[in-house]
C-alpha cells in the first residue's frame, strides 16, 4: 500500500475502535437503564398503601380509662361497628365477613395505639385513617379488570361497590406506607415491612466490622511493615489472595460448622451472620490496607527512621495515618459487598420468617437481601411488588455506601 | 619548646568494613577515620559505594533486607555494629539528610518537633517552641517561616524544604550529620544557601557529605575520600586531593575523565 492509503486505513481503524468502545458503553448503559426501570416500575407502588377513613366511637364505660385495660381490648368490634354505620344494609354472615375484609388486621392494632396515646378520644366519636386490606390495596394500586368473572378475582363485586362509595365520600387515600420502614415481616402483605431486615443488616454489619476491621488492618500492617520477607510470608500472602476468590457459600458452610455447632451461637442471630461475613471480607480489607501502605513512599519512613523513630513509631506516627483514607475506602467497599451477600447467610439459617425487629445482636434476625429473597418466593401480588421495593431500598443504601467511599477517597487521599 | 598539637580522636572510624547486598559485595575493607567538627566529603563515580558507606554510619542499611555488614564501625569509641547496640538509639545521635527533600506531610512546626517529641527532649511547650525556633534559625529558615509554622512542610520551595529537613535533623541535637547529595535536587541559589549553612554547622557538628560535584567538595570540605568500585582509593586533606592526588585514578576522576 502506498503511504496515503496506509494512513487512511489507520484512521479508519482508529474510528472503528472508538465506535466499538462507544457501543460497549451504550450497551452497558442500556442494560442498566432497563434493569433500573423494571425494578422501579415494579416496586414503586410498594412505597404506598391504601387507607380507609372510618368514624369510630368507643364507649368508655365498657373500656375504662386505664391504658393497661386498653392494651387487652380487642378493637375489632368497634371497627365492625363503624363499618356497619357506613353500610347498614349488611346483615348476612358472608357479607359481614367481606365487609370486615375491607380493612387490614393491623387496623385494630393501629386503633389501639392511637387510643393509648390519646385517651381523650374515648369521650366522643373520632375519625381515623386505617390501613386497608391487601385486596383493597391491590384494587387501588393496580385497578380491577371488571371483565374477569367475580369468582376469579380476589375482590368481590360487593366490595367493589363499597370501595366506590368510599371513593365518592373521599374516605379512601393512597399514601406513603408507614409499615414499610417501621415494621418487620408479616404474613399479611399489607403489613409487611423492611425495617426488621434493615436492623438485622445493621447488627450483622456491626458484628462483621468489629471482627474484620481490626484483624484485617493489623494483619496487613504486620505483613507490610514488619514481617521478614521470606517463604512463610509469601505463603501467607498467596493464601490471603486465594481467600478472596472463595465462593461465598463456602463461608456459610464454615459458619454453620464452627459458629453454630461448635461455639453454639443461636441460629439466625446477627452475630453468627456477622462473623461469617467477617471472614469473607477479611481478604478485601487486608488487600486494600496493604495497597494503601505500599503507596506511601519509603522516603517518609526513611526520614522518620533517621530521626531515631522505632519501627512501631514509624508505622503509628507516619505510615498508618497517611494510609487511613485508603483503608477507609477499602473497608467501606468490603462492607458494601457484605451487605448484599445472601448465600452464606442462607446456610447459617438467617432465612427464617422473622416478624419482630431484632433488639440485639443475638436476637433472631434476617438481612435485607435475604428478606428480598423470602418475599420473592411468595406468590401474592403485593409480595412481588414488595420484592422490588426492597431491592430499591437496598440499592439506595449500596449506592450511598459506594458514593461515601468515593467521596472519602477523593477528598482525603494524598497524591504522591 | 612547642608541644605538638594533641591528636584529637577521630569521631568515626571504620576498620575492615565490608558490606554485601545478597551475594554482591558493595564495600571492600574500608578503613577510614573521620574527624569531628569538620566536613568530610565522599566522592566517586556512580555505584562506587559512597552512599552505602554513608548509610552504614547510622545503620540505615539495616532496613534493607538482604544487606549484610561485616567489620567494625566505631563512633565515640564504641563499635556500633556490636550485638548489643540499638540502632534506634544510635540514630538519635546521628542525623541524616537525603537527596530529595522529604518533609513529613505535617505542619512546619510538627516537622521540627517530631524528633524532640519522640525522644522527650523538652519538658513543656515553651521549651519545645524555643527548640523549634532555634533549629529553624540555625538552618537559616526562621525568618522565612516564622509566620506560617502551621502550614504544611510540603508547601515550601525545594530549597526551603531541604533546609527544613536540616533543621529537623539538628533539632534532636545529634553529634554527626550525614548528607546524601543534599543539593542535587536544588537550583544553584538554593544550593549556595545550603552550602553556607553547612559551613556554619561545621563548627558544632561532624558532617559527612556525599557529593557528585567536585566543585562542591572543594568548596565546603576539609577532608575528602575518593571511593571507586567499593574501595577507598584515596583519603586526605581536600586541598591535597584536588591539587596533588597520589593516584592516577583520582586524578582522572577529578579532571572529569570519567564519572
Amino acid at each position: 500500500m502506498s503511504r496515503p492509503d496506509l494512513l487512511a486505513s489507520r484512521h479508519r481503524a482508529e474510528r472503528r475502535f472508538q465506535m466499538y468502545g462507544r457501543a460497549a458503553i451504550v450497551f452497558a448503559l442500556l442494560a442498566l437503564v432497563l434493569l433500573l426501570s423494571t425494578i422501579i416500575e415494579n416496586g414503586w407502588n410498594g412505597f404506598y398503601h391504601t387507607e380507609l377513613r372510618l368514624t369510630l366511637s368507643v364507649d368508655e364505660n365498657v373500656v375504662g380509662h386505664d391504658p393497661a385495660q386498653l392494651r387487652h381490648t380487642d378493637m375489632t368490634p368497634y371497627i365492625k361497628h363503624a363499618l356497619l354505620a357506613k353500610f347498614p344494609a349488611v346483615t348476612e354472615r358472608r357479607e359481614l365477613r367481606e365487609m370486615v375484609g375491607l380493612v387490614s388486621s393491623g387496623a385494630s392494632v393501629k386503633m389501639r395505639k392511637v387510643l393509648i396515646a390519646d385517651p381523650d378520644k374515648l369521650h366522643k366519636p373520632f375519625t381515623l385513617w386505617l390501613p386497608a386490606s391487601d385486596t383493597i390495596d391491590r384494587a387501588m394500586k393496580s385497578g380491577v379488570d371488571e371483565k374477569t368473572p367475580e369468582l376469579q378475582r380476589k375482590i368481590s363485586n360487593r366490595q367493589l361497590g363499597w370501595l366506590a362509595l368510599f371513593k365518592q365520600q373521599g374516605d379512601v387515600r393512597v399514601v406513603f406506607n408507614p409499615y414499610l420502614l417501621s415494621s418487620g415481616d408479616s404474613r399479611e402483605p399489607e403489613l409487611a415491612g423492611f425495617m426488621g431486615s434493615m436492623v438485622g443488616s445493621f447488627f450483622t454489619l456491626l458484628a462483621c466490622m468489629f471482627v474484620a476491621f481490626p484483624v484485617g488492618v493489623m494483619a496487613a500492617i504486620y505483613l507490610e511493615e514488619f514481617a521478614p520477607k521470606g517463604r512463610l510470608t509469601e505463603w501467607i500472602e498467596i493464601n490471603i489472595n486465594n481467600l478472596a476468590a472463595v465462593p461465598s457459600i463456602v463461608f456459610g458452610l464454615l459458619g454453620l460448622a464452627v459458629y453454630l455447632d461448635i461455639v453454639g451461637i443461636p441460629r439466625s442471630a446477627s452475630l453468627a451472620g456477622g462473623l461469617t461475613l467477617a471472614l469473607m471480607i477479611l481478604p478485601t480489607i487486608i488487600i486494600a490496607t496493604r495497597a494503601s501502605l505500599r503507596a506511601i513512599p519509603d522516603t517518609i519512613r526513611d526520614a522518620a527512621r533517621a530521626l531515631g523513630a522505632s519501627p512501631l513509631q514509624v508505622v503509628l506516627h507516619h505510615t498508618f495515618p497517611l494510609a487511613i483514607p485508603g483503608i477507609t475506602t477499602g473497608t467501606i467497599l468490603g462492607l458494601a459487598r457484605a451487605i448484599g451477600e445472601t448465600a452464606p447467610l442462607l446456610m447459617i439459617g438467617m432465612v427464617a420468617f422473622v416478624a419482630d425487629i431484632p433488639k440485639n445482636i443475638l436476637d433472631p434476625a434476617t438481612t435485607m437481601p435475604v428478606q428480598i429473597y423470602l418475599w420473592a418466593t411468595s406468590p401474592e401480588a403485593s409480595f412481588v411488588e414488595k420484592t422490588s421495593t426492597g431491592i430499591l431500598i437496598l440499592l439506595v443504601i449500596l449506592i450511598s455506601m459506594n458514593s461515601l467511599a468515593i467521596f472519602i477517597r477523593r477528598r482525603f487521599e494524598h497524591r504522591w | 619548646m612547642q608541644m605538638p598539637a594533641p591528636q584529637t580522636l577521630p569521631k568515626i572510624s571504620s576498620r575492615a568494613l565490608n558490606v554485601y547486598y545478597g551475594a554482591k559485595q558493595a564495600l571492600f575493607n574500608i578503613d577510614i577515620d573521620i574527624e569531628s567538627n569538620a566536613v568530610t566529603a565522599l566522592i566517586g563515580p556512580s555505584g562506587c559505594g559512597k552512599s552505602t558507606f554513608l548509610r552504614s554510619i547510622n545503620r540505615m542499611n539495616d532496613t534493607i533486607d538482604n544487606c549484610r555488614v561485616e567489620g567494625t564501625l566505631i563512633i565515640d569509641g564504641e563499635n556500633i555494629y556490636a550485638p548489643h547496640q540499638d540502632p534506634v538509639q544510635l540514630r538519635s545521635r546521628i542525623g541524616m539528610v537525603f537527596q530529595k527533600p522529604n518533609p513529613f506531610p505535617k505542619s512546619i512546626y510538627d516537622n521540627i518537633a517530631y524528633g524532640p517529641r519522640i525522644h522527650s527532649l523538652c519538658d513543656n511547650k515553651a521549651d519545645l517552641d524555643g527548640l523549634v525556633e532555634s533549629s529553624l534559625s540555625k538552618a537559616g529558615l526562621w525568618n522565612e517561616v516564622k509566620d506560617r509554622l502551621r502550614e504544611p512542610g510540603t508547601s515550601l520551595s525545594g530549597g526551603q524544604q531541604q533546609r527544613l529537613c536540616i533543621a529537623r535533623t539538628i533539632a534532636v541535637n545529634p553529634d554527626v550529620i550525614l548528607m546524601d547529595e543534599p543539593c542535587s535536587a536544588l537550583d544553584p541559589i538554593a544550593t549556595a544557601k545550603v552550602e553556607q549553612l553547612i559551613h556554619e554547622l561545621q563548627a558544632h557538628y561532624t558532617i559527612v557529605i556525599v557529593t557528585h560535584s567536585m566543585q562542591q567538595a572543594a568548596r565546603i570540605s576539609q577532608k575528602t575520600a575518593f571511593f571507586y568500585m567499593g574501595k577507598l582509593l584515596e583519603f586526605g586533606d581536600t586541598s591535597s586531593i584536588f591539587t596533588r592526588p597520589s593516584l592516577k585514578q583520582t586524578q582522572d576522576y577529578i579532571t572529569g575523565r570519567y564519572g
